[in-house]
């Protein structure tokens, strides 16, 4: 059935795929904001580890989903994953370090005897919620900006810049992107700890950061925005797959997908704003549940105007034609087909970790919960 | 293709791929096996009712997160180091490499981590019912991730269900059920993951003698001691199995792993194993000498292991190498002249193709066509680079069968002595018990050096050597991320320990 389908919508399906795991990352970084939140919230080490303790019940899933994102890319799109890892070497190297130090440091944080000691492994989170997401931002930002990288004939990358990947660090475009990440995060933590906690000094603190980190986060978004809708973009004409600079390239875009492209970024920063109003200026608990799927949304949305509507996704400024789109970077018709079977299992996963997710979390966390007599259970 | 290679980058690119597996491959057989266990022991204590059965759990349950921990923070640079420091592997392959590490981020590392947070926080949260599924869950999906990775792995070592499209000049998949259910992956599967529930049982056992030399957790110890003894015998059984397939696999798919592993440079009928042994460190391909110092030798047992048959000729390095027309082999060095024919039409393809001239096109890809089997023999620049580190493979093998051998007969002591309660008199047995924790740990590892040393210089057997699936960094930068991940790993490894060796001090929390 799936085998019938013809291999560019295939790879079109794929493109929505990974850009739907990749906007669930971006929604579970939530954890990443959490972390930094850490250090400027309280200084209070009773509802410290009451933070981390919430953190530490989803800090695997967004890790899963970071690798499940790596995955899926390598899967469907592995001239991407092949030119991109092994070219920007150091801004990945760099990411993944951030990643290891997360998955360390909630299991050893607090355990006697650690070399390290909690405050080392709560820098080490820090690093991870802001380093590590600028990077990443920057690292999308390409997506939009472009690459130093030339393909042979045999497609085999050379990267043309001799950070490996750092430079994209240096664009004001991507630096903004990854800042409105890391703010964007804060925001989300705030939503999340307010959701998940019970604790009276912290509510109020996190109620009030998450507007605060909202409005940091702004200016970034903004100019994000504004040089998305205004700057010149990698196009491919469909019958050659030459790539050529297009003006208003993603503007066009958004507007060629009213729904999936405009409309989704849209109604995303409504939601996104949405729930930080209702976080900051009501009682409610539920605004990380309407700024969650906002940002799932306009992630989709970005995501699509980098991949779909004949443009190329991984553009190369250094040569044009190197540039890789969703068509000439994919896997085969019959590894595609494969892979959208094994993709049916998504929908069933999606269900069990919302089933868990719901039934650990039906009673908020309090501090009696981390306390010394529930004996080792908790970070 | 390549225009030029740095061997020394691709050294270095190695041993860092090395020193991350190595390093990753400490904490997942624990985790594997581990993951089990606890499940074993919570169903005890679900069906029982008995309190000491939870406590059992909680304890070993702590020690599993704290190893877990780590496991996952080393798997996720494993998965991501294919992408950094073997790109043109990552295209040349990932049409088919890269779905079953999607397939793995799928089916197995959702049911880890959501379940894991069940498991390890929802004692009070969710129904005992409930929570004893969730461990179960745990287990099951980390069994399944090895099951998908090592997929992986089989097929890079017998590389089967594909075919190379000179247009985008890369490998592409053609039957996914032939790479899933090919024999090197069954047999690599079920050997790792029975080799890993032998190393968390050791574990287990290690830590519970521990507990009884100390005169400390007497009925914990016991208790776990009897439950691991029973799953370590049960896959040293499968162990055992899996190792026989796993040695008639590599004999038909990869001879010269095992060659270099026995140590064969002349081939011959009814071939002896080497039982135990010491390598003439002189001996060079091409050599006639005696290739061993000193051999135990068991007479036609590598026949009847390689090929089921006690007269069957087992090649050796030597007649690989240089090729054996009596026995039909066809060396190395004649392969390597038809790999570059191979990789000469199709770069002639490619031309043709770019200026349009069709019929120089179609003659090169026809002849590109004869000569693709021999495609990864064309990049080697001479015969012996095709030989992988003898003595490496040789003494791991060794090693690895050997202690094989020992543990089961460790759990049968374990269990006699425990079942008949003398096992608290038993020092010797208690004192082994602990240094065959340390044991389990260097048998697992030597595996693996027989498993990847053994297949080099390949990434892809026979299709693409390492030196061609590297990327294009310099040696410095991988220098530099060798010692980054080098010191980072160790600091992170003594932290580990450091926490694991307090957590055992701690002990149980019996009331």
């Amino acid at each position: 059935m799936i085998g019938q389908l013809d291999h560019s919508v295939l790879q079109v399906l794929w493109w929505l795929i990974c850009s739907l795991v990749g906007a669930l990352f971006i929604f579970m970084t939530f954890v990443q904001g959490g972390q930094t939140l850490l250090l400027t919230t309280t200084k209070d080490e009773k509802a410290k580890s009451l933070m981390v303790n919430s953190l530490g019940r989803k800090w695997e899933l967004g890790f899963t989903t970071l690798v499940l994102f790596g995955g899926a890319l390598f899967a469907a799109f592995p001239l991407f994953y092949a030119s991109s890892f092994g070219g920007a070497y150091w801004v990945w190297i760099l990411i993944l370090l951030t990643f290891v130090l997360q998955a360390v440091s909630y299991e050893f944080r607090k355990k006697p005897n650690n070399p390290l000691g909690p405050r080392t492994h709560e820098v080490f989170l820090f690093i991870n919620g802001s380093v590590g997401l600028l990077l990443i931002g920057a690292a999308i930002g390409t997506f939009f900006t472009g690459s130093n990288f030339q393909l042979n004939d045999y497609n085999l990358v050379s990267w043309q810049h001799p950070l490996r990947g750092l430079e994209a660090a240096f664009s004001l475009f991507n630096l903004s992107l990854g800042l409105f990440l890391v703010f964007h995060a804060r925001t989300l933590g705030s939503m999340y700890l307010v959701n998940n906690l019970i604790h009276e000094d912290l509510e109020g603190s996190l109620r009030r950061a998450a507007v605060v980190n909202l409005i940091c986060s702004l200016p970034f978004l903004l100019y994000v925005l504004g040089s998305l809708l205004t700057m010149d973009g990698f196009a491919v004409d469909p019958a050659t797959g030459q790539v050529a600079m297009e003006s208003y390239k993603y503007l066009h875009n958004l507007l060629a997908m009213p729904l999936q492209g405009l409309g989704f970024l849209l109604v995303g920063l409504v939601l996104v704003v949405l729930g930080v109003i209702l976080t900051t200026f009501t009682t409610k608990r539920s605004g990380i549940w309407v700024a969650g799927p906002g940002t799932v949304l306009v992630v989709l949305a970005l995501l699509f105007t980098a991949g779909y509507n004949n443009t190329a996704f991984y553009p190369s400024k250094f040569d044009l034609q190197s540039s890789l789109t969703i068509h000439n970077a994919s896997s085969s018709h019959f590894t595609l087909t494969a892979m959208s079977y094994i993709a049916l299992a998504v929908p069933f996963v999606l269900a069990y970790v919302a089933y868990v997710w719901r039934a650990m979390d039906m009673g908020k966390l309090s501090s009696s919960d981390i306390s010394a007599d529930k004996g080792h259970d908790f970070y | 293709m390549i225009e030029s290679f740095d061997l020394t980058q691709v050294n270095w690119a190695r041993a860092q791929f090395a020193l991350t597996a190595m390093y990753h491959w400490i904490f997942v057989p624990l985790t594997l096996g581990l993951a089990f266990l606890l499940a074993f022991f919570e169903t005890i204590y679900v069906r029982t009712g008995l309190e000491h059965w939870k406590t059992i759990t909680k304890f070993w349950m702590r020690l599993f997160a704290v190893n877990f921990a780590i496991g996952v923070a080393t798997g996720i640079i494993l998965e991501f180091e294919f992408g950094t420091n073997w790109s043109n592997y990552s295209w040349m392959v990932g049409d088919i490499f890269g779905a079953p590490l999607a397939a793995e981020g799928i089916f197995a590392f959702f049911l880890e981590a959501t379940f894991f947070a069940v498991m390890f926080f929802g004692w009070d949260r969710v129904s005992k019912r409930f929570h004893l599924i969730s461990t179960w869950m745990v287990a099951i999906g980390s069994n399944l991730s090895a099951l998908w990775i090592l997929v992986a792995n089989g097929w890079m070592q017998n590389p089967v269900g594909m075919a190379f499209n000179p247009d985008t000049a890369r490998f592409e998949m053609e039957n996914f059920w032939e790479i899933l259910f090919s024999p090197v992956a069954i047999s690599k599967f079920t050997h790792t993951t029975s080799s890993s529930f032998q190393v968390a049982a050791l574990f287990v056992i290690g830590i519970s003698c521990w507990f009884l030399l100390k005169k400390r957790h007497l009925a914990v110890a016991k208790r776990s001691i009897v439950v691991a003894s029973v799953f370590g015998l049960l896959a040293s059984g499968v162990v055992a199995f899996t190792g026989d397939e796993g040695a008639y696999t590599v004999a038909q798919k990869q001879p010269m792993k095992l060659a270099a592993i026995e140590g064969i440079y002349a081939g011959e009928e009814g071939c002896a194993l080497c039982a135990m042994g010491v390598l003439n460190p002189n001996m060079q391909p091409g050599d006639d000498d005696d290739p061993y110092i000193f051999a135990v030798k068991l007479p036609y047992v590598l026949s009847i292991l390689a090929n089921r048959d006690p007269n069957s000729f087992v090649p050796g390095i030597n007649d690989l190498v240089y090729g054996n027309p009596g026995q039909g082999i066809v060396g190395v060095t004649d392969r390597m002249d038809s790999g570059k024919i191979a990789l000469d039409e199709l770069a002639r393809y490619k031309i043709a193709r770019k200026v349009g001239d069709d019929q120089t096109a179609e003659a090169a890809l026809a002849l590109f066509r004869q000569h693709e089997d021999d495609l990864g023999y064309g990049f080697l620049q001479k015969p012996e680079e095709a030989v992988p580190p003898v003595a490496l493979s040789f003494y791991s093998f060794r090693v690895m069968v050997a202690l094989g051998t020992f543990f089961p007969i460790l759990f049968i002591a374990l269990l006699f002595f425990t079942m008949r309660n003398k096992i608290e008199s038993q020092v010797w047995l208690q004192r082994l018990g602990v240094l065959s924790l340390f044991l389990g740990y260097i048998a697992t590892q030597a595996g693996w050096v027989v498993a990847e040393v053994g297949r080099q210089p390949w990434a892809i057997q026979g299709l693409l050597p390492v030196s061609v699936a590297r990327s294009n960094l310099t040696t410095a930068t991988v220098q530099t991320t060798f010692f980054i991940f080098l010191v980072l790993f160790t600091v992170l490894l003594i932290a580990e320990l450091r926490i694991m060796l307090k957590q055992i001090s701690i002990g149980p929390e019996e009331n």
